[in-house]
């Protein structure tokens, strides 16, 4: 029995509930909040320790044995996962003390925003797939509240499109469940994946694994995009970031169990249709980037196109490339919540949102342009920074797989990447100075902090690879060796 | 029992899509609750319905029916009431701030 493995999804949902009874105090709300991150991060750093030294381990919950019982599955790639997403989380949190309005930490802020981590470590921990489908809704829910909080005639419209899609996607799911369920007889994911080697991916299960993608890809924003850059644009900073740091991710992560472990076996649902998805996501993305003057609305393109990055990994299928995609996640977790972050920042400072309507901030605020243009330089995968890793090795993937297109299409975007960057750099951080030395805004440093120390972490990712890499590839043999995961969970039972 | 299920759960889903294609917002609503009830027909349809007994062990001898699809169930109809009345609370917050319950209404407010 490992206990530790449910308190990254249990210390967030613990927190709170504590904190829903401490609304009239906000200060006492930030001092929980703050001993719950710490205690966080610390639990995934043993988890992930602990996986070093014991490979994967299990938590079945009431003693029932898989595949009977709902359980709890720590590989290294859940392990990675919940570690950045408890790092990522407790640095916005952390930067929310200082930026979040006084009348949204009253309307229950803080709670929601564990609620959300709770959603997100539960989907990455979890061994069970309808387990999966609640960890999902807990953490929709929470998105639901945030993304509304605060209200406006413009969110709120926004907000209305978000959760129609999300609400059919989960139906979706519930679909796709119960013709799983109907089919294979079992929701445990080892055992499905046991079961669906048995038979055979035929027609029927083919349909079933369609389903999923869809559901997912809708999750994702992989190819189903249209509901994001919307819906990621309008909430304050904090919450854009908390956003597009997590929720797509939790679609990737499933995206890769659903086709790593169980449905692996259709190569042309693999190679063909998650391909053509990933590379028109791409392309899509690529144009929103360009396209948009919006510094938000480009923001949020450039999260479909790493969405579509990461699931060129998946599609060549080989070990190199999920080693790729699992640095890239991280990466991208990091990276998209320090964009946010500036992004919600430079929006605060200048009352503006149009790459037109800024113009000099640099000398307003230097630290601040050159956390973007490190973030810059990161998203566009210039080594030494974290994004390079995951561009090279899925790179090396696509060369061994002989998947050129993939790996072409996949650099051009780097490239566009950059240019959209590089026009909001240069549009609102160069030229003239239109804000007086008088006039402008203070930007506190308690702010900068956790701006800053994302910053670090990108850098520090790029730089100290080496120190991950164990635990990448370990997460991504298991993902090339499904029969790896299935011992573990199975082993001593008859499956 | 089966084929009748299965029929219901297809006019169920025709219903729901029809109400959530059309602008207002609490048809959509509406919509979505009985997509919900949709599948959750498909879920005791999919774990075999009316075979077995009741599955408690000592009260009765096997086959027993498969228990698993309600709780399933049980736990679909509980995050579906969550959602609907948080979507109930937004359409009227939305209708309140608008003045408007019609998609397309609030479409334009977002383009502005």
């Amino acid at each position: 029995m490992n206990n530790v493995l449910v308190l990254p999804m249990l210390i967030p949902l613990l927190t709170g509930f504590v904190l829903l009874f401490l609304r009239p105090s906000i200060r006492a709300q930030k001092m929980i909040s703050i001993l719950s991150l710490l205690s966080l991060v610390a639990v995934s750093v043993r988890i992930l320790l602990i996986i070093r030294g014991e490979g994967i381990i299990r938590l079945d919950f009431g003693g029932w044995e898989p595949p009977f019982g709902i359980l709890f599955v720590g590989d290294s790639f859940s392990a990675l996962m919940v570690l950045t997403a408890s790092v990522v989380s407790a640095l916005i949190i952390a930067y929310s003390f200082t930026a979040t309005e006084r009348r949204m930490e009253n309307m229950f802020f803080y709670p929601f925003a564990f609620f959300l981590v709770a959603g997100v470590n539960g989907s990455f921990l979890t061994g069970d797939m309808f387990n999966l489908f609640v960890c999902f809704e807990v953490m929709l829910l929470a998105s639901y509240v945030l993304i509304t909080l605060g209200g406006g005639k413009v969110r709120l419209a926004e907000s209305m499109k978000y959760i129609a899609i999300n609400v059919v996607s989960s139906w979706f799911f519930l679909v796709a469940l119960a013709f799983l369920y109907g089919t294979v007889g079992t929701l445990n994911m080892a055992h499905i994946s046991v079961r669906v080697a048995e038979v055979g991916q035929g027609p029927l299960l083919s349909a079933i694994s369609v389903v999923f993608l869809i559901v997912f890809a809708l999750k994702a924003g992989l190819f189903l995009y249209f509901w994001l850059p919307g819906s990621y644009s309008s909430p304050p900073g904090p919450i854009a970031a908390l956003f597009a740091a997590l929720l797509t991710k939790v679609g990737v992560y499933a995206l890769f169990r659903t086709f790593t472990l169980m449905f692996y076996h259709d190569e042309f649902i693999i190679m063909t249709i998650i391909g053509t998805m990933a590379v028109v996501t791409l392309i899509g993305g690529c144009l929103g980037a360009i396209a948009y003057t919006d510094i938000r609305q480009i923001a949020s393109y450039n999260v479909i196109i790493a969405v579509g990055f990461m699931m060129i990994g998946l599609a060549i299928f080989n070990e190199e490339a999920f080693k790729g995609s699992v640095f890239y996640l991280i990466h991208d977790m990091v990276i998209k919540a320090l964009l946010f972050l500036i992004v919600g920042a430079m929006v605060y400072l200048t009352g503006k949102t149009k790459i037109t309507g800024m113009s000099g901030l640099i000398r307003n605020y230097p630290v601040l342009g050159w956390l973007l243009f490190l973030t810059t330089l990161g998203l566009a995968g210039v080594p030494p920074l974290s994004g390079f890793i995951g561009k090279m090795y899925i790179g090396l993937g696509a060369v061994e797989g002989g998947n050129y297109f993939l790996l072409f299409a996949g650099f051009a975007s780097s490239l566009v990447v950059l240019y959209s960057m590089l026009r909001i750099f240069m549009n609102c951080f160069w030229g003239e100075t239109i804000i007086n030395r008088e006039d402008q805004r203070p930007y506190p440093a308690r702010r900068l902090i956790p701006i800053a120390l994302l910053g670090i972490l990108t850098v520090g990712i790029g730089v100290g690879a080496q120190a991950l890499e164990p635990f990448v590839s370990d997460a991504a043999r298991v993902m090339a060796n499904p029969g790896l995961y299935i011992d573990a969970v199975l082993g001593e039972v008859e499956s | 029992m089966e084929f009748h299920m299965t029929i219901l759960v297809g006019i169920l889903v025709t219903v729901a899509v029809y109400l959530l294609l059309s602008r207002n917002m609490v048809r959509i609503i509406l919509g979505t609750a009985i997509l919900s009830h949709a599948v959750h027909l498909l879920l005791i349809t999919m774990g075999g319905a009316g075979e077995g007994k009741v599955p408690l062990l000592r009260e009765s001898d096997g086959p027993y029916a498969d228990a698993l699809p309600q709780a399933l169930i049980l736990t679909a109809i509980v995050i579906s009431f969550a959602t609907t009345a948080l979507l109930l609370v937004l359409a009227y917050r939305t209708y309140e701030e608008s003045g408007s319950d019609n998609m397309n209404t609030i479409r334009r407010i977002d383009r502005e």
